[in-house]
């Protein structure tokens, strides 16, 4: 503690000293100025919009939203958005980016050069244009009046692409309890076989198939039955089944594409940086180029992958915020609409930077977590 | 363009931190009225859009348009030229916080006067320059006739005007149906109904009227004849700045006193001439009325020379779009334009 402290305070603790206390009354001269210049243009400072009603509609929520509910339910609902296409855009990244950054070092030429030609072209060009360009794309196909359904009831249309949906007629709320709790069942199941040490590829198949199947059971004893939903067209729109809205497509298309290229450099220095010497060792052991890959040099790699792609994913998950360029109700769209119609654009910024900031910090907490459990493996003598 | 695009998005974002900053250090300069900033400048720094007619470059980068004119009015109040005046465009999300953190002197930018903006964000707002009315563009073959007819439709709005709240108010009270989508980016606005991503869209009809003509074919998409609000814009300045404001609000009436009583820039060196007192002490013949109230005795003279009446501004820029004065005639003319006497 004492240590600590000492070197903190390091070699002139009265230089220190000051400029805490310069940083400190900067900090307040701001304070006071912003108080002071929002009384004076006569700005009420406070978050007691956040529970008068937006007038707004939303196009697309995760949440019900109409017009009418408050402000704190519209900005959930575009924090809803964010963290929707955030966490997708990161997942499916990282699954083409592997995938991509491993093409990259095949000894197949066509497929090396093929690789490296997509990654240049989606590093270096704005992934603002790059969203316009899908968004172009999405655009491009047929109206809803106009589209002709693909296997009966699959519409493709610059409405979005509609699928027949799958829900429940009957106890939806019993398989919900039915899943969380053979979920939960199996996953104790498991921890408490690996404690034991007896965690088999048997026993953990076991638990799967109890998770999945338990519900089913449920299911036929409930006398539910699935019913599909097909979408058709109807007024303006197609109604009916699941639609995924073209700026939601784009802008998950347009991050996606341009993380997976940063994340394939990333595999791929990280890769390049795992001695030959291993890759010698393992095939001199007989191993396949798969097999080496995936337990020698992917083990090893992913010490210098892991820190890199963290970042990787917190970067996504702020330029997912370029949404408000084409239209997705993302959670700084939202926010600026709330801005624009209370005024309270102070306010606002604190909600923003709060809200990415929370984001971005917990991701990092998570990301550092896995990071030190890779860390360790392979270091250990 | 994509260029530009990209740089507006930048600066949109270093605008909202901007914001941040300058309210902090305004505080800090404590800068007198925005007229000796404007002086000490020598210029005014004007916040204008990018509607054709209402504001938009020329070929040679002057700025051009109804809104414009004003500005160069104003110019002439302050500095008896009309070329001290710096136009700068500005999207309607951040055009009211730049006005606040005085990074313009005034906005000429289509502003619709709201409650909300005066008493919450501390606006002052001049006299109604143009009486507007948000519209509805669709496009033709859909067959919708009046906006009722839009029940279940997909409607564009463009993100940060008070557009994305009246029509939610509009199918609220009619108890009908649409799904919105917001697009700040006025490229990909225009582009969402051209594409058919949306049936409609939704603006003020000034604005929309200048937006068709942007389209590849203006003749496939129709105006629908309802109103959904009524948009009165006006030009918009920070509070706290009096005599600034009667600056804006006797420039304006200067050009819609001029109208009524028939002078033009053609003919207002006759009126010299006049016998009428009022008209002398108006043009400056008189220069005590002037002098007395601290301007140029022949300040509203040079703006009518100059830029014209309202009824010029008005006949220059907007006719040729195919706008009517409807309300935006002079009260003699059954319309709404009404200028306090000159006295």
């Amino acid at each position: 503690m004492v240590e600590k402290i000492r070197a903190w305070w390091g070699g002139w603790p009265l230089g220190q000293l000051a400029f805490l206390l310069a940083v400190g009354a900067l900090g307040a001269l701001f304070i006071a100025n912003v108080l002071e210049t929002m009384a004076r243009i006569g700005i009420l400072p406070g978050f007691g919009f956040l529970s008068s009603s937006a007038n707004f509609e939303i196009g697309e929520s995760p949440i019900a939203f109409r017009a009418g509910d408050t402000y704190r339910r519209a900005i959930l609902a575009g924090l809803l958005n964010t963290l929707k296409v955030s966490l997708l855009g990161c997942v499916l990244a990282t699954i083409l980016g592997v995938a991509v950054g491993i093409a990259g070092l095949s000894r197949n030429l066509l497929l090396s050069r093929l690789v490296r030609w997509f990654i240049e072209i989606t590093r270096n060009t704005p992934l603002l244009l790059q969203l316009f360009f899908w968004m172009a794309l999405a655009k491009a196909l047929p109206a809803p009046r106009q589209a002709s359904a693909l296997f009966g009831s699959v519409f493709l249309t610059n409405r979005g692409v509609y699928i027949p949906s799958l829900s429940l007629e009957g106890g939806p709320f019993g398989l919900a309890a039915a899943l969380v709790l053979t979920g939960l069942a199996s996953l104790a199941f498991i921890l408490v076989l690996r404690a034991a040490g007896r965690l088999t590829r048997r026993s953990g198949t076991f638990a799967v198939m109890l998770a999945l199947a338990a519900p089913l059971a449920f299911l036929v004893l409930s006398g539910a039955r699935p019913a599909a939903e097909l979408p058709a067209l109807s007024g303006f729109n197609i109604r009916g089944g699941l639609n995924l809205s073209p700026e939601f497509a784009a802008l998950l298309t347009g991050l996606v594409v341009k993380f997976a290229a940063l994340i394939a450099e990333i595999v791929r220095a990280g890769i390049q940086s795992v001695g030959t010497g291993q890759w010698e060792a393992a095939r001199a052991l007989g191993l396949h180029d798969g097999q080496i890959i995936r337990l020698v040099v992917l083990p090893q790699a992913l010490r210098v992958i892991t820190p890199l792609t963290t970042s990787s994913y917190l970067d996504l998950t702020k330029d997912s915020s370029l949404a408000v360029a084409i239209g997705f109700p993302d959670l700084v769209s939202i926010v600026n609409t709330t801005a624009n119609t209370t005024g309270q654009s102070l306010e606002a910024l604190i909600i923003l930077i709060g809200a990415f900031l929370t984001i971005n910090l917990a991701l990092s907490v998570l990301m550092n977590v896995y990071n030190n459990r890779v860390a360790l493996r392979g270091s250990r003598r | 363009m994509i260029v530009h695009k990209t740089l507006r998005l930048a600066i949109r974002s270093a605008a909202a931190a901007a914001f941040l900053a300058t309210t902090m250090l305004s505080g800090l300069a404590h800068a007198g009225p925005t007229l000796d900033k404007i002086n000490q400048r020598g210029a005014i720094k004007v916040g204008v859009g990018t509607t054709p007619g209402f504001f938009a470059p020329d070929s040679n980068g002057k700025w051009q348009g109804f809104f414009i004119d004003f500005g160069r009015a104003l110019s002439i109040a302050v500095f008896g030229t009309p070329d001290k005046v710096e136009f700068t465009s500005s999207s309607p999300q951040q055009r009211l916080p730049a006005l606040q953190s005085g990074e313009f002197d005034i906005l000429l930018s289509g502003v619709t006067v709201t409650t909300t903006r005066a008493f919450k964000l501390g606006f002052h707002f001049g006299p109604t320059v143009f009486y507007d009315g948000q519209g509805i563009l669709v496009r033709k073959d859909l067959g919708v006739t009046k906006a009722a007819d839009l029940d279940g439709a997909t409607i564009g709005a463009q993100s940060g005007t008070t557009g994305e709240l009246n029509v939610a108010d509009f199918f609220r009270k009619t108890g009908k149906t649409f799904t919105p989508v917001t697009i700040e980016d006025t490229g990909q606005f225009i582009d969402a109904l051209e594409s058919g991503r949306v049936d409609a869209i939704t603006q003020d009809s000034s604005d929309l009227v200048g937006k068709r003509t942007q389209l590849k074919k203006p003749d496939d998409y129709v105006l629908l004849p309802e109103r959904l609000s009524k948009e009165p814009l006006a030009p918009a300045i920070a509070g706290g700045d009096d005599r600034w404001l009667e600056l804006v609000n006797w420039t304006v009436n200067a050009t819609i006193q001029a109208e009524e009583w028939g002078i033009t820039s053609a003919n207002v060196d006759e009126f010299l001439k006049s016998e009428d007192p009022a008209i002398q002490r108006f043009l400056g013949v008189d220069p005590s009325f002037a002098n007395d109230i601290g301007l140029d005795p022949k300040w509203a003279y040079t703006i009518i020379k100059t830029v014209g009446n309202y009824g010029e501004v008005f006949e220059r820029h907007l006719k040729p779009l195919g706008w009517e004065r409807g309300y935006n005639s002079l009260w003699t003319d059954g319309g709404l334009l009404y200028s306090p006497p000159f006295r």
